[in-house]
């Protein structure tokens, strides 16, 4: 090695080698001064997310009566509470699980270029940026008993009466789905354009009328980006708060946690009660995930591009 | 639809034994005025071809020249534009992809990453709902054939380029289809799997009694693996071949240069009796022949294609076609390739055998019967006539 004359420096004065080569190993683990450009985010997701989770963690520790325990105890102990998880989890998974679905077969046809493509594509992904509260009064006004979709089914002679569709699961369920599906559109749409074109032209080929290209090629190359795409739809799903309190039945088939929370926290002013509803909902929300990443991590993750 | 015939059926039927030089199963497919436009472009132009069954066809020319074109349209992923494709007598090119049932080698191979190499291979027999146990027999034999027995249960990530490439083949070729279809299939693997590849395919070609159509821009791989040549340039043929046709009668100076002459030289004709003529122009005097039987008239311009091999540093009794210095030098073993400028700055290449170092002046010779004189305006015209006779 003293034979190398670029394998040491020995020019540099004697006490700092020992940082110089502390600097070397730092930059070699990726850890140099760009690195401070992650500094405000990691920040400010302490300040607005670690410490008040933390906070809320311990609050709910601490309820007024019943020991550490008691508020977690009488969250499950009230069949009204508990009765809200079953309504969070009939909302989520159908809205997430219609999101997906949907969100498939029309990605599947928009890889091909047809006119009026870009209009499609832009009124597909418009309510993004509308607010769920916009949605929720949107679909309140059009679902309405006297909105324009049952004076339309009047008109058409479709239905006597109105129909039912809003201030219940369905108004929720609607505008959980018109608010949640352009992202999952662009979720699907993005991973099913890594699947390399080729792989369904080698299909045919080899004899694969469309059925059997989407069924055995197309889908299990797709299935794991859709399980994630359903893991993301299901968590802004579970979330639900503005629409259920305003297109649904706060007080019945739509008293998801989250209400369950408000209601304890800012109507009884019952805080660790509050704080421990949003810990269930939290764990819940986590045994799904880690179902779904479970399932997920035992198939084929690996290149969709037509190299193999 | 039902009044298609349904070759898959058909192929299935006829099932061949590998290992006993099966025939064909395919005794001819023609093309009849097959094109493909997209909007106001033309990719493919009219062409016509007659594929013999157990022939090894090569589509050649330059990227954009229509060749994958011309493949896909066969192969049934592009509709043509006009034009019909009949396989024995049976009209194919209103029949999807996969009720065509040939095999298609892709140029990214296109393998399926989710499938082991089994699953790969045995995916176009389980598309035809086969039985599983005749699956499993014909993919051993296919895996064997192009020795992969051992990596028959990993993914195509786990393989090598070569490996790859070989899955690719026998993916296409366990259907046992009357035709075999490969797009630039060794383009992407370096040049020492390239040349072993090369005689794999050749191989696996004759051992399977296969009807192969190739599409390549490599002319040496060309030239190697087919019976015949077809090139192409701009969508149109130039010239239709076997190999030694072609080389050593190329129709156009661009099936020339394709060819490896690589002295292409814009001269005036001189003087001409017959089809032997000179030409000149500034320092350059060659004596050459005129090709297509077309007659040159003192004066014309014409292309003069000279192979480097072909252009020696001048002997005794020679008489130079040009003085010239040389300029790049490259080694290649036995010779040397050299690259000379004349004085009015036309380049020659040439082999020379002795010493030759940059700024050397060379005077260099080429025999007559190996310089070949292109009259200007054959390029078009006089080549698609000559294409037609070759064929």
């Amino acid at each position: 090695m003293s034979g190398l004359p670029l394998s040491t420096t020995p020019a540099a004065p004697p006490g700092t080698p020992a940082r110089a080569a502390l600097r070397h190993r730092l930059a070699e683990r990726g850890v140099d001064r760009t690195l401070l450009l992650v500094l405000p985010a990691a920040l400010s997701v302490v300040a607005l997310f670690c410490y008040p989770f933390l906070y809320g963690l311990q609050l709910s520790f601490q309820p007024a009566k019943g020991g550490v325990f008691g508020a977690y105890r009488q969250f499950f102990a009230d069949p009204f509470s508990r009765k809200s998880v079953w309504a969070t989890f009939s909302l989520a998974i159908p809205a997430a699980l219609i999101n997906v679905g949907v969100s498939v077969p029309i990605s599947y046809r928009m890889r091909r270029e047809f006119r009026g493509k870009r209009l499609l594509l832009a009124l597909l992904v418009v309510p993004i940026t509308l607010g769920t509260v916009l949605t929720a009064e949107g679909v309140l006004e059009f679902y309405g008993p006297a909105g324009w979709f049952n004076r339309t089914l009047h008109l058409l002679g479709l239905a006597d009466s109105p129909v039912q569709l809003t201030m219940n699961y369905t108004g929720v369920l609607l505008s959980l789905i018109i608010s949640g599906f352009p992202f999952a559109y662009l979720l699907t749409h993005s991973y099913l354009s890594g699947i390399h074109p080729s792989l369904e032209k080698a299909a045919a080929t080899l004899g694969a009328g469309w059925w059997q290209r989407f069924r055995h090629v197309t889908f299990p190359l797709l299935l794991p980006g859709l399980m994630t795409t359903f893991c993301l739809s299901f968590v802004m799903a579970f979330a639900v708060f503005p629409s259920a309190m305003m297109v649904g039945d706060p007080n019945g088939s739509t008293h998801v946690i989250s209400i369950e929370a408000y209601q304890a926290a800012l109507e009884r002013f019952d805080y660790a009660q509050g704080s421990a509803d949003a810990m269930i909902m939290t764990a819940l929300m986590l045994v799904v995930l880690a179902a779904v990443t479970g399932l997920r991590s035992r198939l084929y993750r690996g290149s969709t591009g037509g190299k193999g | 639809m039902s009044a298609v015939p349904d070759m898959a059926g058909g192929a299935k039927e006829s099932v061949g034994k590998a290992g006993a030089l099966p025939p064909s199963q395919l005794v001819e497919l023609q093309l009849r005025g097959v094109s493909r436009a997209y909007g106001s472009y033309t990719a493919l132009h009219p062409l016509d071809l007659t594929i013999r069954g157990g022939e090894f066809v090569a589509l050649l020319g330059p990227s954009g020249c229509g060749k994958t074109t011309a493949l896909n349209c066969l192969a049934g992923l592009l509709p043509l534009t006009a034009g019909e494709i009949v396989l024995d007598g049976r009209r194919v090119d209103t029949v999807p992809p996969e009720k065509r049932g040939f095999g298609m080698v892709f140029q990214n191979y296109a393998l399926f990453p989710h499938l082991t190499v089994r699953g790969n291979v045995a995916f176009g027999l389980k598309m035809r709902g086969v039985a599983k146990p005749e699956i499993a027999r014909r993919v051993d034999e296919v895996l064997r054939l192009v020795r992969l027995g051992e990596q028959a249960n990993r993914h195509p990530g786990q393989l090598s380029g070569g490996q790859q490439q070989r899955v690719a083949i026998a993916r296409a070729i366990v259907m046992e289809p009357p035709l075999v279809l490969m797009d630039e299939p060794l383009s992407n693997l370096d040049a020492a799997l390239r040349l072993e590849m090369r005689s794999e395919i050749r191989r696996i070609h004759q051992e399977f009694g296969l009807t192969t159509v190739y599409v390549t821009h490599d002319q040496e791989e060309a030239l190697s693996l087919a019976d015949r040549l077809v090139v192409l340039e701009a969508g149109r043929v130039s010239q239709i071949g076997t190999p030694s046709e072609l080389y050593e009668h190329p129709a156009d100076p661009h099936v020339a240069a394709f060819m490896g002459y690589r002295n292409l030289l814009a001269l005036d004709v001189v003087s001409a009796r017959g089809t032997a003529a000179v030409a000149r122009r500034g320092g350059l005097r060659v004596a050459g022949t005129v090709v297509g039987g077309a007659r040159a008239a003192e004066g014309q311009e014409v292309t003069v294609a000279i192979r480097p091999e072909d252009v020696r540093v001048v002997g005794p009794g020679d008489q130079p076609v040009a003085e010239v210095v040389a300029d790049v030098v490259e080694y290649h073993g036995r010779v040397l390739h050299v690259e000379a400028v004349t004085r009015e700055g036309d380049r020659i290449h040439l082999r020379a055998h002795g010493q030759v170092r940059p700024g050397d002046a060379l005077a260099v010779a080429v025999d007559a019967d190996r310089a070949l004189l292109f009259p200007k305006e054959s390029a078009g015209s006089g080549g698609s006539g000559r294409a037609e006779a070759a064929s």
